[in-house]
């Protein structure tokens, strides 16, 4: 009798389905554990590098980068220890998903040391070339005492204006903005004050 | 153990330009030639270990419950495909984005698993699997390559173009995507009927 009840259930196809479903899971649940205990470590540093590269790009003579009290405001010394200026994430929506940048000014938030793209998904060959030389050097010594402007295929007429990229306004007007509004916010907190 | 096995995948059966499969990365990532490599790549390791895991247990599967357990290990090699990728090629992997984790639900794989590997030996499921992959890696290099000389001058970031060469910006666009590859089916094609003939 025990025995035919046993028999019947290993024979249910309900509960050898749920005995090899639970094994496969368990077993793929526990290799990941190893594949993601490998790559983590790994993947922090490709992600902190990237930070760091960029600064190091806008500020070339850097010695120290110091944490301030604020998230993703980093102070920058260069080599002697002398204040260089501040390098800060910011990040706003694009054309396409999110953008990030890393905006780097002169200690009295006067002028921008200079920009550069950490994230983007814009359309490859228009929007993506906010990530390009041409654009991103308009933003090297650019006055920020007023909020940046941008124009479309026009000369510059005052000095705080960049020229957008043609056929990308929208990728071109998002980053100005984020700049625009992320400057502003620090600003408010008593940055280079 | 057939040499077909392994052949059929890289032409007679391609994945991209005879079943048309896996159309999604297809289209979406081939804007540069590396990135259709990369893309290949990673789709040939998903579909050969899990088309191999899959021979061994398939005759423990139970039939009714086969489905949920064959995407349960494709999910864990695609996993272990991204965490690679973004441990060992950051950019590559930041440029490809949602797409490796999509391999998941890519027809190509679910469709060897199915059509192949839970009936066959596995010696006969790894061949199968590898042709199947290198047919969809070459496809995704081809129409990689073809889209990123014509939008960008280069292939695989080397200048080939003469300087002043205007990009075809439709090129690395979604319509690109379509153009190319309905063209290069149409070539794959005649030259298949031509084959067939002599």
């Amino acid at each position: 009798m025990v025995g035919r009840i046993i028999k019947a259930v290993i024979n249910n196809t309900v509960i050898r389905m749920l005995t090899a479903l639970s094994i496969v899971g368990a077993v793929a649940g526990a290799s990941l554990v190893f594949v993601y205990n490998y790559a983590t470590p790994k993947i922090e540093v490709n992600v902190e590098g990237g930070t760091e590269k960029a600064i190091k790009t806008i500020f070339p003579d850097v010695g120290k980068i110091k944490q301030t009290g604020e998230k993703d405001v980093y102070k920058i010394e260069n080599s002697q220890g002398e204040i260089e200026g501040y390098a800060f994430l910011a990040e706003g929506n694009g054309y396409q998903g999110t953008i990030k940048l890393i905006i780097g000014v002169d200690p009295k938030i006067d002028k921008m040391m200079g920009m550069e793209v950490l994230e983007s998904q814009e359309t490859p060959g228009l929007g993506a070339e906010i990530s390009s030389a041409h654009f991103r050097d308009q933003f090297i010594d650019l006055p920020v005492t007023k909020k940046i402007e941008y124009v479309k295929n026009q000369k510059l007429e005052k000095d705080n204006q960049i020229e957008a990229i043609t056929g990308a306004t929208i990728s071109s007007k998002a980053v100005v903005r984020i700049i625009n509004n992320r400057i502003e916010e620090l600003r408010q907190q008593g940055l280079g004050s | 153990m057939k040499i077909a096995d392994l052949t059929r995948g890289l032409w007679r059966e391609n994945p991209v330009f005879v079943q048309v499969l896996g159309m999604c990365p297809t289209l979406a990532v081939t804007t540069k030639a590396v990135f259709g490599l990369s893309m290949g790549l990673a789709t040939t390791f998903v579909v050969v270990s899990s088309s191999v895991v899959i021979s061994i247990i398939r005759k423990l599967v139970p039939n009714q419950g086969r489905i949920p357990m064959f995407t349960v290990i494709i999910a864990t090699f695609v996993t272990a495909a991204d965490y690679f990728l973004k441990a060992n090629f950051y950019q590559i992997s930041k440029a490809l984005g949602p797409y490796v984790p999509l391999i998941v639900v890519n027809c190509v794989i679910l469709g060897r698993a199915e059509a192949f590997a839970s009936k066959k030996a596995v010696i006969r499921s790894f061949l199968d699997a590898l042709g199947m992959g290198i047919g969809f890696t070459c496809a995704l290099i081809v129409l990689g390559g073809i889209r990123e000389i014509l939008g960008a001058g280069t292939i695989f970031g080397y200048r080939i173009l003469w300087e002043g060469f205007t990009n075809w910006i439709v090129m690395i666009l979604p319509a690109g995507a379509f153009i190319t590859l309905g063209l290069l089916v149409g070539v794959f094609n005649v030259i298949d009927e031509k084959m067939k003939k002599s």
